[in-house]
């Protein structure tokens, strides 16, 4: 899964039958320093977000399951709105010896 | 799902007997402001999309749970035309 | 599969429900030498890992879906073990 922002959506009138009813919504993948990374691509939506927010999205096949037993053909979906992020600063590794 | 535009047709008369009667164009990817972006992907069409319409293109695995394309040799398909895409001000 | 470390965790209360009682580790995969492989991605926790943990990620739906017992599920990747060591022939 990866880090994203809501930066706007698309309509579409003539769509594959299964995608009928679905939000279809632009997102900025970002890092987990919420820095831009990567193309702006389309999301369908399982939580509801909406415009701004921070949220996290899944990538291939599995994209669909949410929608089961409805097949809805797509490859990218938020499954994830976040609260709250803890990253270490630096991404120290605890473990390494001194 | 990425955004496209509909670059060209391609036609292939020896092909995998499960893409025969499918429609292949290519599309080119474009950013939400429609701004061309560099490459190129070959997709199967499920909505009747035509020369230079913005549309919706699924890939990977998801491209054959389009319409018509289950159990097909797809690894990219339309499955939407683009009416308007509406960005939020930054 | 991947070499990992955890960075991060994500709190997340509006989520699909088989994300539901599994923390979501941001996870930073690594090269042999031990360097940043590309950007930290999210994953799901199978074998409860936490900051600073070196892991197995695994970067495919189905194996991430299996491991962590959430089958047909919008997941996509997972820390599926702990690394121990790793040696270099």
């Amino acid at each position: 899964m990866y880090f994203g922002r809501v930066v706007g959506c698309v309509w579409s009138t003539a769509k594959d039958r299964n995608l009928t009813g679905q939000r279809l919504l632009v997102v900025q993948p970002l890092t987990p320093k919420l820095e831009a990374s990567g193309k702006r691509l389309v999301c369908t939506d399982s939580t509801g977000a909406g415009a701004g927010e921070l949220i996290y999205w899944c990538r291939g096949k599995e994209s669909s399951f949410p929608f089961l037993p409805e097949e809805v053909p797509t490859d990218t979906t938020i499954v994830g709105i976040v609260d709250r992020l803890d990253v270490t600063g630096s991404y120290p590794d605890r473990r390494k010896r001194k | 799902m990425i955004l496209a535009r509909v670059a060209g047709t391609v036609v292939a008369t020896r092909k995998d007997p499960r893409l025969e009667g499918k429609k292949l164009l290519i599309l080119k990817p474009v950013s939400p402001e429609g701004k061309d972006e560099a490459g190129y992907v070959i997709a199967v069409d499920t909505v009747g999309a035509g020369y230079k319409e913005t549309v919706l293109a699924v890939s990977g695995s998801s491209a054959r749970m389009a319409e018509g394309c289950k159990d097909t040799p797809v690894d990219c398909s339309i499955v939407g035309i683009v009416d308007s895409v509406r960005l939020d001000e930054k | 599969m991947l070499i990992a470390r955890v960075v991060g965790e994500v709190v997340a209360t509006q989520k699909h429900s088989s994300h539901e009682g599994r923390k979501v580790l941001v996870v930073q995969p690594l090269n042999l030498d031990g360097s940043d492989r590309g950007d930290a991605v999210l994953a799901l926790d199978a074998v409860d890992a936490g900051v600073g943990d070196k892991v197995l990620l695994v970067t495919e739906g189905f194996s991430a879906m299996t491991s962590v017992g959430r089958p047909q599920s919008p997941i996509d990747m997972a820390v599926i073990g702990f690394i121990d060591q790793v040696d270099l022939a």
